[in-house]
């Protein structure tokens, strides 16, 4: 049976209160953040209504230009790297007997939903020079005396990967859980190795899912605004951190409120693009 | 050699996986107040601190009131929602299935600076209460995607026939269909709650003068120097997700919600 569409005023009872309360507290404030940024702003006040483009026109400073690009080419590289490890490392997770699928997701949550704070710290204690990684690089001989490596490009691209990472693998996760088995043993039977079917085999029919996958892990990484602060210079500093610092510290919200509206399309306009990557495999 | 090379290949991600929290819960136990690792003496001095010491503790329980709350809105807006667009068919209902998963796959500064915007214009800028509102809305998309999965996987076949025996469409529910969500529910409350306990951007830009949540408390830390309270607190961040995601798994199928078919199916 399929549902049935509601015939009487009060069958649409249930929806009212999620209905006002999104419309409330999610429609109505991203209103006024695109009203705002269109608002003039002014110095010691806040800001005062207008409707000007000042705000977007900043966006054609080279600082800003700078900014953007380093952020677009961070999460290019986060999605890069995390999707180049999760895509096996999920395949072989989903082949797993069940019970270890359990123990490793429970792992991959709880790191997922770590706070940016948490990561932060974590990966800056890794990286510091009296309890990092170096130290064990000492003890081997290897170096010869412990160093800190962070703040730098490199521990920012590590700790961002870090978190990112688990994100993948449970983006991957129901489409390599779902992944038809014979297809890997088809390749097998026809004599390809292990790896060779999964590059010539699985990694080619998954080719719009990986691209979906790394889109989502792009937006994760545009959205990351305290590893910047935590494990890179200023000069690593993303679109998120400038919106923050604009927002709260310079208490310029109308060019906060433009650089957020401007996210939003990049972001929007991404999904859309792997919604539709997504369906188009779908349908196949 | 192929079948050890996958082995090693999981290993090594497990150790890095493994390697930050290792080292921080490493370090909290240092007898002194240094960031050593390996730890120069043992000492739970400073998983003591977290309770002991007025700022974290309040701090903790800040955070734990919070993410009480904001989780049962979360599931209040998700529940109602998800259980009419199962039981009408009515596609246009789905723009707010839309609406409540976008504020989690957008940027959440985004989110953030909205929240900012609304609570300043409305004139609850700093109350501790908006980050409740705040959060539920942030977090409603995992209850929502929880309790529909939940939904589907409920036969209309049993539905029907409490239908033919004469129980109305509230009976149904409260009698058939509550008893059979339940555990996908709970696993949405789980989800949203740890979230929530986790979450740092909205809350600091809503209330981050007036509330100190358990994250904003750490980042104001840690710009006076590390300390081994704060890899303390860390290590009973990742407790207690390991904790809930544990029991989310012992009474629910986790790869099912996950997206996996379930048990039974493979």
């Amino acid at each position: 049976m399929t549902a049935a569409r509601p015939q009487r005023l009060q069958d649409y009872a249930p929806l009212v209160f999620p209905a006002l309360m999104l419309t409330v507290f999610f429609v109505v404030p991203f209103g006024i953040m695109v009203a705002i940024s269109f608002f003039r702003r002014v110095q010691g006040a806040f800001y005062e209504p207008d409707f000007v483009f000042d705000n977007y026109a900043r966006f054609l400073s080279a600082f800003f230009g700078q900014v953007l690009g380093f952020s677009l080419v961070l999460a290019t590289l986060v999605a890069l790297v995390a999707v180049t490890i999760a895509f096996p490392f999920t395949f072989l997770l989903a082949r797993l007997p069940r019970r270890w699928q359990v123990v490793w997701l429970v792992a991959l949550l709880s790191i997922v939903s770590l706070s940016e704070v948490i990561v932060g710290f974590a990966w800056s204690t890794l990286f510091s020079r009296t309890a990092g990684v170096t130290n064990i690089l000492v003890a081997l001989g290897l170096m010869s005396e412990p160093m800190s490596l962070s703040p730098s490009f490199g521990a920012l691209l590590t700790g961002l990967s870090y978190h990112a990472f688990p994100y993948t693998v449970l983006v991957l996760y129901p489409a390599l859980a779902r992944l038809d088995p014979t297809l890997m043993e088809a390749a097998r039977t026809l004599g390809a190795s292990p790896p060779r079917a999964f590059l010539t085999v699985v990694v080619p029919a998954l080719r719009n899912t990986i691209l979906a996958t790394m889109i989502m892990v792009f937006v994760f990484a545009l959205g990351s605004y305290l590893l910047p602060q935590l494990l890179g210079r200023p000069s690593n500093w993303t679109l998120s951190v400038l919106i923050t610092d604009q927002a709260i510290y310079q208490s310029n919200l109308p060019f906060a409120a433009a650089m957020a509206v401007f996210l939003v399309l990049v972001s929007l306009a991404l999904v859309g693009l792997s919604l539709l990557v997504g369906r188009k495999e779908a349908a196949q | 050699m192929s079948r050890l090379f996958t082995r090693l290949f999981m290993v090594l991600v497990a150790l890095v996986l493994a390697a930050p929290i290792v080292v921080v819960a490493g370090v909290s136990f240092n007898a002194q107040r240094t960031l050593t690792f390996p730890p120069v003496g043992f000492s739970l001095a400073w998983f003591g601190e977290v309770f002991t010491d007025a700022g974290w503790r309040g701090a903790l329980l800040t955070s734990l009131a919070i993410a009480a709350g904001a989780a049962a809105l979360a599931v209040a807006i998700a529940f109602p929602l998800a259980w009419f667009l199962w039981r009408w068919h009515a596609p246009w209902a789905r723009v707010f299935q839309a609406l409540g998963t976008a504020p989690f796959i957008l940027p959440p500064v985004i989110t953030a600076l909205g929240f900012l915007s609304f609570w300043a214009t409305a004139g609850f800028y700093g109350a501790p209460w908006t980050v409740v509102i705040s959060h539920a809305i942030f977090l409603v998309t995992l209850p929502l995607v929880t309790i529909t999965l939940g939904f589907s996987s409920v036969d209309r076949s049993l539905t029907e026939a409490a239908a033919t025996m004469g129980a109305d469409d509230r009976t149904v529910l409260r009698t058939v269909v509550l008893p059979l969500v339940t555990p996908y529910l709970v696993s949405g409350y789980a989800f949203a709650f740890v979230l929530s306990l986790n979450e740092y951007i909205i809350a600091y830009m809503v209330a981050g003068f007036t509330v100190e949540t358990l994250p904003i408390k750490i980042f104001n830390a840690l710009r006076y120097g590390y300390t081994p309270t704060m890899a303390a607190v860390t290590v009973f961040f990742v407790a207690a997700a390991a904790l809930i995601f544990s029991l989310v798994a012992r009474f629910g199928d986790l790869p099912r919600l996950l997206g996996a078919w379930s048990s039974k199916e493979s």
